[in-house]
């Protein structure tokens, strides 16, 4: 490490990135042995749906709020559009459940945990604002029964349902790079601790503890 | 050995992984995933679309319904609609939902003011040029005492009671003693089913708008999007919270929100939107720190599914 | 006159199953829940179910740690 690097906060910034992340960690090429379920295909699948969102997502702003309404395919785009949104939520709570019945916080990975967890909470603001974003009636209802909830806990004095304006803004831009930013985190947390291992099971301590014990007794008497 | 220690000893054993590993092809299977998912997406929008019903208007409620499109307006008028005793963030009218000492509707105040009776009425009213008569009308209503102005519009909210709309889309309200009511209500009515009042309503403050506020607490005040709720399943005691119109599947997610609505006491609640938000808040933060939760983040090692989920493991470990 | 103010207005779409009818719906004391969700919550538990149960392809172990 030179002397430009120690003082530098750039450099200080690489030697930690890459000592946290190291690039056969960032894009490792070997998996643990017991990662041997189909339940572990549902993060990637969670992801896949949230680029899917993102992409379908682009299309729809590249054109305009209005355009689906009008063009067979603005409909079609927008109806990609709530099938990833309706597979991204399935996928992620099948990864939730998966994920709590693993105990996957375990081993210090606490942060993976509440990084996910923030991940779903944070969703289902972004796609209340999509809902809202329709110019349909469905938006007219939504927005005009959710702002109850919002006015009640005071935040409907800074962020109005009925606003189009500010719901689009929120739901193309602001909670969409919330929900990355959160899931970036979490993915990069999952690299770092590596997927959790599995339960130890007792049985299984106890008889890997027998063939020591069957080695030692036999170099006994074989001494005697 | 203390619960403590006995945990930093679990913590530290499940850290890192010392047995074997295989290899693995993480670009690949992120690739295989994506496509799986595009042609999921592809598939259902090709079998189901999406739906789209259009919005209601003010103008085709005022066409289709203009007996309550009449009534709302009144209610609006003398601020016994819904939007008109609402409080914060509108008007000062109520202090809103609390908790307790906890009043955040009234203590965040109020941040987008509506007069009903004004922007609602009075103003889109005034703004129709070439109808002295209907102008007179308004005159004589806003300068009548507020005594005198209760008086008109309660007789005629009963007077619209007994009413009926006309081939010719206006209202026949029986009784008399309405003051300047008729006029103005049948001034507004026509403005309305002309389209006029929507764009009064959006273009108020400037010429670009995108807030649509008034236009939808109008509407909301009145039974044009209620009864197509109702009609679609979507209202809160039908769990509408979860529905879609049609029958697409809903926002599923949202089924423990929208659960706290039909129990008591949220069910029978004055303050039933803060209570729900309330706990869901707790929830939220309860399944964030899951984690640090005794008997939660047990639960999974008392129920071992954990044994279905690594039994290849378990196995290769006992053979 | 009123007219029928439940009117639904849905722009035509192409799609082999039409789903822009009214929904079945299940009811049962205060719950009520459309035949749509009900079936998604289902597919939930169906394939978290077979996630956990369907045996998953073995692979050869590489025999060394890192």
């Amino acid at each position: 490490m030179s002397v430009v690097e120690d003082r530098s906060w750039t450099g200080r910034l690489r030697l930690r990135a890459v000592g946290s992340l190291p690039p056969e960690k960032l894009l490792p090429d070997k998996q643990p042995t017991y990662v041997s379920s189909w339940i572990y295909v549902f993060g990637v699948l969670s992801l896949s749906c949230l680029a899917v969102i993102i992409g379908s997502g682009t299309i729809l702003a590249l054109k305009g709020p209005g355009w689906w309404h009008f063009t067979g395919v603005g409909h079609f785009f927008n109806s990609i559009h709530l099938w990833s949104v309706e597979l991204f939520f399935f996928f992620m709570v099948v990864h939730l459940w998966g994920k709590y019945w693993m105990a996957a916080w375990r081993g210090g990975r606490a942060r993976v945990w509440i990084t996910g967890a923030f991940t779903f909470l944070v969703a289902i603001p972004c796609a209340l604002t999509g809902y809202v974003s329709q110019q349909n009636f469905d938006a007219q209802w939504i927005s005009t029964q959710a702002k109850d909830a919002m006015n009640s806990a005071g935040i409907g004095a800074f962020f109005n349902l009925l606003n189009f304006g500010q719901m689009y803004s929120y739901h193309v831009l602001l909670l969409p790079a919330a929900v990355v930013a959160i899931v970036v985190a979490h993915v990069l947390l999952v690299r770092k601790h590596g997927v959790v291992p599995p339960f130890e099971l007792r049985e299984l301590a106890a008889k890997a503890k027998e063939p020591a014990a069957a080695t030692q007794s036999a170099e006994q008497e074989t001494r005697a | 050995m203390t619960r403590r220690e006995r945990r930093a000893l679990e913590t530290e054993r499940y850290r890192d992984w010392k047995g074997g590993y295989r290899s693995y092809d993480l670009v690949k299977e992120a690739s295989i995933a994506l496509g799986v998912v595009l042609a999921l997406c592809v598939v259902l929008t090709i079998l189901f679309s999406s739906p789209d019903e259009k919005p209601s208007t003010v103008q085709s409620w005022a066409r289709t319904d203009p007996v309550d499109f009449v009534t709302t307006a009144t209610t609006e008028l003398d601020g016994s609609s819904a939007t008109g005793g609402y409080g914060p963030p509108y008007n000062h009218a109520s202090s809103g939902q609390h908790m307790g000492f906890i009043h955040l509707q009234k203590w965040l105040g109020v941040s987008h003011p509506v007069d009903t009776a004004k922007d609602f009425v009075l103003a889109p009213l005034q703004s129709i040029t070439g109808q002295p008569t209907l102008q007179a009308a308004v005159t004589t209503y806003e300068s009548a005492p507020a005594k005198q102005q209760t008086a008109w519009t309660s007789a005629y909210e009963k007077g619209l009671n007994k009413a009926s709309a006309n081939p010719n889309g206006s209202v026949s309200v029986p009784g008399s003693r309405y003051g300047p009511l008729p006029a103005m209500m049948s001034g507004l009515l026509s403005f309305a089913q002309a389209g006029g009042l929507d764009g009064a309503l959006l273009t108020s403050k400037q010429f670009y708008q995108t807030d649509y506020t008034k236009p939808l607490l109008f509407m909301a005040d009145g039974g044009v999007l209620a009864d197509r709720a109702k009609a679609e399943h979507l209202v809160g005691n039908q769990w509408g919270m979860m529905n879609e119109t049609g029958s697409y599947p809903g926002q599923v997610w949202l089924w423990l929100y929208t659960f706290w609505y039909q129990i008591k006491p949220f069910s029978t609640s004055a303050n039933a939107d803060i209570l729900v938000i309330t706990v869901m808040g707790v929830l939220s933060l309860a399944l964030v720190l899951i984690p640090f939760i005794p008997g939660v983040r047990d639960i999974p090692r008392w129920i071992p599914l954990y044994r279905l989920i690594w039994r290849d493991h378990y196995r290769a470990l006992a053979g | 006159m009123k007219r029928t103010a439940a009117r639904r207005s849905v722009a035509p779409v192409a799609a082999v199953f039409y789903l822009n009818h009214h929904s079945q719906y299940v009811h049962w004391h205060f719950f009520q829940m459309s035949v749509s969700n009900i079936l998604v919550i289902l597919a939930m538990f169906v394939v978290f179910l077979a996630a956990i149960f369907i045996p998953f392809p073995s692979h050869g172990v590489s025999g060394d740690s890192s």
